[in-house]
């Protein structure tokens, strides 16, 4: 694990060329993309989790840390396409419908991508249907749904209703997210989980997969 | 003295409540940006103005937080241009002698992820506060800030006008609460916003009126700029589908004494506040004269 230190470095301090480099040297020495993923890469992200979760990191360094996960993942992936290894866990996410705001979603889905999932991004705005066709289309395992306001928070409920009568529900988990949202109304409105930050929503999307 | 300081001659003012949330009791549908009101229902956005000035507020603000070309891509120059004097002209008639304070919100995109970069940023801040100033407006007021850089830049294309520039940032985040998203605290704030020019520096949003002390005299003690403070009603809650906001005017303007005595300078109320609360601290002003 020596060889690959420089990249769990590489990520923890959020530098991103390093963390190229150091995928390339550690390619070199004979390192296998999944062995990589395992022993450097989802450690330094839980480590990154850790951290901010202890507020010694805070969004910068999260973003920071996500890109250079991306950097030394786009090496590894045309590698492991190649060798018929995948990482798809696909993940659709959203704002609700009649929310505009989109940093909170922006940071998740950056985190997701840095953690090795494929990431949708439906964008803002996102109405119950366009839920609904995007898993009928993409058919991700995980769908987050994102809303800042509390008049908009409704639309959550509405969302997983549309699923259910779309006969979806049932083929994936969906998370839920932003400022005024709970735990409490996850389970109201019948939500597979919640997580009050983006390190948070990486764990649960794992733990969800472990368990499905 | 500066006209800031020359209108803190006789002590603290108090501003206005939440503009959004008034806006919706008056119809404003979800999803729909409250700015474009200004040219579309002018006359309750007026309201909003109306009903702040007829509460007691000294300084009002203006609904244009979101009328920068980044928060609000896709509107073209001309139309942010309009929406901006719009709101302007509507609080301006609505303020008899109240100052006119103009809203400069937050990009809504991030620096750091590379959606945008700082020339952009400073482009879009400054063309909205070019168009605020030509309208005439007694100062501008960056507010609702996470990121230092951002506002930084806000700060700088604000001055450009002359006019007196207020940054006010929301803390949130960490253990404490006393922590904008991006993880700057009050004395960092205040740090960088000495040196970018600010003439006066504050908190808004956050997490309700208690924080907000503590938030305050922590500015107070990093900096000898006035400060701005316009703490949230508290957390909103769902009770079914209806949003509650915790305390009432009343336990909000119980805290008028702490924060004047923390430093505060200039006092209203974010999201969830109303004309009535502004009311029961004009009253709470009243009451220690």
């Amino acid at each position: 694990m020596t060889q690959s230190n420089g990249l769990y470095d590489a990520i923890l301090n959020g530098d991103a060329k390093k963390a190229h480099s150091a995928t390339q040297d550690a390619l070199e020495a004979g390192a296998a993309p999944l062995q990589l993923i395992s022993e450097s890469m989802v450690p330094a992200m839980d480590e990154v989790g850790r951290l901010f979760e202890a507020e010694e990191y805070f969004v910068p360094e999260l973003l920071l840390a996500g890109r250079a996960m991306r950097s030394a993942l786009e090496l590894l992936r045309p590698l492991m396409t190649a060798a018929g290894e995948k990482l798809s866990t696909r993940v659709v996410i959203g704002t609700v419908k009649g929310d505009l705001h989109d940093i909170g979603k922006n940071i998740v889905g950056s985190m997701l991508e840095g953690s090795g999932f494929e990431v949708i991004d439906l964008g803002t705005d996102v109405s119950p249907e366009k839920f609904v066709a995007a898993v009928e289309e993409r058919k991700p395992q995980i769908v987050c749904m994102s809303a800042l306001l509390t008049v908009t928070m409704p639309v959550m409920k509405t969302t997983i209703d549309a699923l259910q009568t779309a006969g979806l529900r049932t083929q994936v988990k969906v998370l839920i997210g932003g400022a005024p949202v709970t735990m409490q109304y996850a389970k109201e409105i019948g939500a597979d989980g919640y997580s009050e930050n983006a390190s948070g929503a990486v764990g649960l999307v794992r733990n969800l997969l472990r368990v499905a | 003295m500066s006209r800031l300081r020359e209108w803190l001659a006789n002590g603290l003012l108090i501003t206005d409540g939440a503009w959004g949330t008034e806006l919706q009791v008056r119809g404003l549908p979800p999803g729909t940006i409250p700015d474009t009101w200004n040219l579309t229902h002018p006359e309750r956005v007026e309201a909003v103005a109306r009903a702040y000035v007829e509460a007691g507020s000294q300084v009002i603000l203006t609904n244009t937080f979101r009328a920068n070309a980044i928060a609000m891509h896709g509107s073209t120059e001309d139309d942010l241009d309009a929406i901006n004097r719009a709101g302007v002209a509507l609080s301006r008639h609505a303020a008899v002698e109240a100052l006119v304070f103009a809203s400069i919100g937050p990009t809504g995109k991030m620096l750091l992820s590379g959606e945008i970069d700082s020339e952009q940023v400073t482009a879009a801040f400054a063309a909205q506060a070019r168009s605020l100033a030509a309208a005439g407006v007694d100062a501008l007021l960056v507010e609702t800030m996470s990121d230092v850089e951002e506002a930084r830049l806000a700060v700088d294309a604000a001055r450009r006008t002359g006019l007196p520039v207020i940054v006010s940032f929301a803390f949130d985040s960490g253990k404490n609460k006393d922590r904008t998203m991006m993880g700057a605290t009050p004395e960092s704030v205040a740090e960088a916003m000495v040196e970018a020019g600010a003439d006066a520096v504050g908190a808004n949003c956050g997490v309700g009126v208690e924080q907000a002390i503590l938030i305050c005299r922590r500015l107070r003690a990093a900096c000898d700029l006035p400060i701005w403070i316009k703490p949230n009603a508290g957390l909103p809650t769902m009770e079914g589908t209806a949003v509650r906001y915790g305390p009432s005017a009343e336990f909000f303007a119980s805290h008028y004494a702490a924060l004047r005595d923390a430093g505060a300078s200039f006092l209203g109320g974010c999201c969830g506040s109303t004309p009535e609360f502004i009311r029961a601290l004009v009253s709470a002003q009243r009451a220690t004269l």
